[in-house]
């Protein structure tokens, strides 16, 4: 109970005039400081809505290709926040956010299985291995919709040339990261993981067939793939896998993780092709993002110089 | 009874807060890369969730002795009917653009639009008799069996949900809990009527009861 007169505030206590104006000063200098800092990353954001998805560094020396469209690039935004990226989430909104600190140094990547020499490479020592260039390819997803990037990267056969496979070897098989701390997505049994990918070696030698490690001039994202991915336009995007940390040359056709999940829907070969319908849905077209009205799905995708690789193939039963 | 109207006002409102947030995201760029399929998935989303709302006033009501929730019902399902038109028209209009050919492939062999459309068919007669005159018209009884039908497009939609999906079904499968719950409450009650009923005398009618 506090009855009666509150004791007197002690001299020592008592905030002297120098420290209660130098309060003021600290706050001020707080609040522009805040401001500042507030208007700085607003700005950045303007300025270049890339810095937000991630700071990416550009990369020299880009050669042109003629394996490039000439059609109009898909928004760097919309690439770097519409992602199938499902061991980050199924959700494809989220990725961009839950890959902003996914390390991708130091990265090494295995070459191993029927090659000459086993062995386990630097990401950069890959990266340099040719020079790079920009290739503007179509990427056609099984869902349904398409964009247009401009990859940045090099054939794959450059990197296969190297590694030296044995003549056994008839098939590439791409292993993705499994890492359920980094990539939460991971955590859940959507799919098995890791995340496994294959290509018959003819496919994978076709100079379309790119390593890529970067986009819009600058270094892979990691919601997009980084460090190092493949891209085959050709194919439905789930064949370009991502954030690859295993290379494996083997005599049987490797299982991917879309086809071990439903076999029924998903193939080995999974080339774009608007005459074979997904079980569920129509092939026949597809929402190039940004666009109202649906465009014609083409043959591989408009790639027809891949159309002698299949040459003899029921392309009904390899889907 | 201004009390009452208050809270229909407020649950009117409310209901139109998903379709406000699609149009005000429409119109401030918000609606992400794929818009189109940003608005199908909302308005189906919002569908199913005021289905599975309006089965649960019942249970509600009866749990937690809120009679009064039986005057809102109405209308959460017809805002359940208008979401599920939006979600049809997004369909038709955005997604397929009016091409019909293209729509009767899609009805004849993707089982996952033929359950959709049939969900949302077998909602347009429960629209249409939510008037009280209708319920005077068909009689409480014969109303209230044509209103069972709400059952069976709750679980077709959850089903459409289900073969929607790539993969992940995480979400359909939470839906369908919810939906499994609502219904074995129904089935609950009805083993239980039919157990009392049993075991006791039927009441016999007495012009004293009030009908309601």
């Amino acid at each position: 109970m506090l009855i009666g007169k509150p004791p007197a505030i002690p001299s020592s206590e008592i905030t002297s005039k120098a420290t209660y104006l130098n309060r003021r000063n600290f706050l001020a200098g707080a609040a522009i400081a805040s401001a500042a800092a507030v208007t700085g990353v607003a700005f950045r954001d303007l300025a270049d809505p890339r810095l937000t998805a991630h700071a990416n560094d550009k990369i020299d020396g880009l050669q042109k290709s003629p394996f490039s469209t000439t059609e109009k690039e898909t928004p760097y935004k919309d690439v770097t926040n519409y992602n199938n990226f499902y061991e980050f989430s199924t959700d494809k909104y989220e990725p961009a956010g839950l890959a902003k600190n996914f390390k991708t140094r130091p990265w090494t990547v295995t070459i191993d299985g029927d090659v000459k020499k086993k062995q386990v490479l630097d990401v950069d020592a890959i990266i340099k291995m040719a020079a790079p260039e920009e290739r503007i390819y179509r990427h056609r997803c099984v869902e349904g919709w398409s964009i247009v990037v401009p990859w940045v990267g090099f054939s794959l056969s450059e990197l296969i040339k190297r590694a030296d496979p044995l003549p056994k070897a008839k098939y590439v098989e791409f292993t993705t990261l499994y890492d359920p701390k980094q990539m939460p997505g991971q955590r859940s049994n959507v799919l098995r993981w890791p995340y496994v990918e294959g290509l018959r070696m003819d496919e994978a030698m076709h100079p379309l067939a790119l390593l890529c490690f970067g986009m819009y001039g600058e270094v892979l994202p990691n919601q997009d793939g980084a460090p190092l991915r493949i891209v085959l336009p050709w194919k439905y995007g789930f064949k370009s896998a991502k954030s690859i940390v295993r290379i494996r040359f083997t005599s049987d056709q490797p299982l991917n993780s879309w086809q071990q999940y439903a076999p029924n829907e998903y193939g080995f070969y999974s080339n774009v092709n608007p005459n074979v319908d997904h079980p569920r849905w129509s092939q026949a077209k597809e929402r190039r993002l940004g666009e109202f009205l649906k465009r014609p799905t083409l043959m591989f995708n408009g790639y027809d110089q891949v159309a002698s690789l299949y040459s003899g193939m029921d392309l009904k039963k390899n889907f | 009874m201004n009390r009452r109207r208050l809270t229909k006002t407020i649950i009117f409102l409310a209901a139109l807060i998903p379709l406000a947030r699609l149009g005000w995201k429409a119109f401030h760029d918000g609606l992400g890369a794929n818009p189109i399929e940003v608005i199908t998935h909302s308005t189906g989303d919002w569908t199913l969730i005021l289905v599975l709302t309006t089965l649960s006033i019942t249970p509600l009501r009866r749990i937690t002795r809120q009679y009064w929730l039986i005057g809102v019902r109405r209308m959460v399902g017809l805002f359940a009917f208008f979401y599920g038109t939006l979600h049809f028209l997004t369909y038709i209009w955005l997604d397929k653009f009016f091409d019909v050919h293209e729509m009767m492939k899609d009805i004849a062999k993707r089982r996952f639009i033929t359950v959709g459309f049939s969900a949302f068919v077998l909602l347009i007669p429960l629209a249409l008799t939510s008037t009280a005159w209708s319920i005077r018209r068909l009689g409480g009884k014969n109303w209230q069996r044509l209103h069972r039908l709400i059952y069976l497009t709750g679980i077709l939609a959850v089903v459409q949900y289900t073969w929607l999906v790539k993969a992940d079904r995480r979400k359909p499968i939470e839906y369908g809990v919810v939906l499994s719950l609502l219904l074995l409450y129904r089935v609950g009650v009805w083993f239980s009527e039919k157990a009392s009923a049993k075991s006791k005398p039927p009441v016999l009618p007495s012009p004293a009861r009030n009908p309601l």
